[in-house]
């Protein structure tokens, strides 16, 4: 095995180290940012690890590969904390909510006393909700610099620059889009807040059908609010109307929301594939992985899998594209 | 096939391009719908979302954006502007909305929005109510076509006032009728045809389907049905049954 460098340390690009390193290859990574951080769009993420919930609105492959996400994150050092998604709707909003239902699998409708048991905070605000149990999430950022620190004891060390030696693997996100045409921006806006006067202990999705929110808890008292689909390539931007729009609808959710303090607000923008499914793509010298769209914590450790097979035995990936050599 | 300020347009349904699981699957529905044109939000996905437009503009139908999104008639003078630099048409469909809950058009600001924009060189499109006042101002307004809604915005209750519609077409023969939001099934898109509608706009009832594809071709069936039963020529709902087969020949028994 000749050797490989990886191009990114995003949340693609040390997955596919880490799956690697698993089948006894140390590879180079390089990123010119030198340590996982908001170069990455991975940074800004909600963390979710919601197969069945992201059902809703993505391929049936999304769900496939996302079902073993938890299991790889926790055998990678990240704290993945399994505690379900709970999926709320505004009384009058109803409709959604049994859509939402109708769309997706493995969940249980749980009506007002079983909320309130499952989050006492959420007492009498919501008759009805459907919780998804097996579902979990993690702490990005946390998370990737697990990996990074995991990589670091085997003696890879994320390069700050050089020239890439043996197999390129392009897990530059957006930025491959110089070299990956058909990669467009999805962008997204989110909010961390701290509101030590709220208790959410699992994942609070609330349906809307304007404004859809999320709800992740950091653990602290810290909230990572997210997060709106923009089909616009503008990065660093975050706009009143969306800032307007999710805290009002956190404050919908929970009124307590009202006194947090405002910790960070982001925008950055996903990479996306015309049909928002992860794709490998082998062009002479180079593998591109990316694509990962809003599935990132989700899909990256399948799509690493892949690129780590395909790399190491030579096997082919199911989402390769098909201008390989 | 209907015409827009004198363009001819293949297909009676005007098709939404937001909402879509991908824009894969929204170029597949646009391709099972057929859709005639295609809208497309300025303020929600326009800016900086090139790639997006570049993908509305490879389903190779005529681009109407709009301004959804505006509360007021100078952002929607304003983003009707930078619709025209960005899709080089003077088409827009010229939303002004004032409650954000119903998202029921603004008519007063609706009518000085539409003449400033026309008097501007626009063709507008305006989503309006089907208030007969309301709609006569957006003529004299320099509007050539109307918009009326069938119900709220994503509602997809249907049309809630085939009466208040029905009486638009009576009043306004030659004037180009689309009903515009608050499709949800094909029969609501068959039953605006039938009421003799040039044209039905949606967006939800498809991109937001279990199975987007599916539902823009039974929409595609469903107008092609209304159109035909509209020109075909309906009967008359009586309340006392009226006999299909003749009756003379019938043997009497007893």
């Amino acid at each position: 095995m000749s050797q490989i460098t990886i191009l990114g340390a995003g949340v693609m690009g040390l997955c596919i180290a880490t799956e690697l390193a698993a089948r006894g290859v140390l590879p180079r990574i390089i990123d010119p940012a030198g340590k996982p951080g908001s170069q990455a769009c991975s940074w800004r993420a909600g963390g979710m690890l919601a197969p069945y919930c992201e059902a809703e609105s993505a391929e049936p492959a999304v769900l496939r590969l996302g079902l073993d996400a938890a299991d790889w994150w926790q055998a990678n050092g990240a704290e993945v904390i399994r505690r379900g998604t709970l999926v709320l709707a505004p009384s009058r909003d109803r409709a959604e909510l049994d859509r939402f239902a109708r769309l997706t699998q493995a969940h249980q409708p749980v009506n007002g006393d079983e909320i309130a048991a499952l989050e006492p905070e959420l007492s009498g605000r919501f008759p009805r909700g459907l919780h998804f149990a097996t579902e979990a999430h993690l702490n990005p950022r946390a998370a990737l610099l697990a990996l990074r620190d995991r990589l670091g004891e085997r003696g890879i060390q994320i390069e700050t620059e050089g020239t890439p030696t043996g197999l390129v693997v392009d897990a530059r996100g957006l930025a491959a889009k110089d070299e990956l045409a058909d990669l467009r921006g999805v962008r997204g806006e989110m909010l961390v807040i701290r509101c030590p006067e709220v208790t959410l202990t699992r994942t609070i999705r609330l349906l809307h059908p304007r404004i859809p929110l999320y709800v992740v808890p950091r653990g602290d008292g810290v909230y990572m609010i997210g997060a709106t689909m923009l089909e616009t390539g503008g990065k660093y931007r975050v706009t009143a109307r969306s800032a307007v729009e999710m805290l009002s609808a956190a404050y919908a959710l929970h009124p307590g929301f009202a006194e947090a303090e405002i910790l960070e607000l982001g925008s950055d923008a996903r990479p996306a594939f015309p049909d928002n499914l992860p794709r490998l793509r082998r062009r002479g010298g180079t593998l591109y992985a990316n694509g990962l769209y809003r599935h990132g914590y989700l899909l990256a450790p399948a799509v690493a899998r892949m690129a780590a097979d395909y790399l190491v035995e030579g096997r082919k990936p199911e989402f390769m594209d098909e201008d390989h050599p | 096939m209907p015409v827009f300020y004198g363009t001819a347009v293949e297909s009676p349904l005007m098709l939404g391009t937001a909402q879509y699981p991908s824009p894969a699957i929204m170029a597949q529905a646009f391709r099972a719908s057929r859709a005639g044109i295609a809208t497309v939000s300025l303020r929600r996905e326009g800016g900086a979302g090139q790639d997006f437009h570049n993908l509305i503009k490879d389903l190779g139908v005529p681009v109407l954006p709009n301004t959804a999104g505006c509360h007021s008639v100078r952002e929607a003078v304003t983003t009707a502007q930078m619709a025209r630099e960005l899709f080089e048409t003077p088409w827009i469909k010229l939303e002004v909305i004032r409650d954000d809950d119903t998202l029921c058009p603004d008519v007063i600001a609706l009518v000085e929005a539409a003449r400033l924009l026309s008097d501007d060189g626009f063709q507008v499109f305006p989503y309006c109510t089907e208030d007969l006042s309301v709609c006569g101002r957006l003529l004299d307004a320099g509007c050539q076509v109307l918009m009326p809604w069938g119900a709220p915005i994503g509602s997809g209750r249907g049309l809630n006032n085939p009466y208040g519609l029905r009486s638009l077409r009576a009043h306004f023969p030659d004037v180009p009728l689309v009903v515009d939001a608050g499709i949800g099934l094909p029969s609501h898109a068959a039953q605006a045809m039938e009421l003799g509608y040039d044209a039905v706009l949606l967006n939800t009832a498809v991109a937001k389907a279990g199975d987007p594809v599916a539902m823009a071709r039974a929409m595609a069936l469903a107008i092609e049905a209304g159109q035909l039963a509209r020109r075909a020529g309906a009967i008359e709902p009586r309340d006392m049954a009226a006999p299909s087969t003749p009756l003379f020949g019938m043997a009497v028994l007893g």
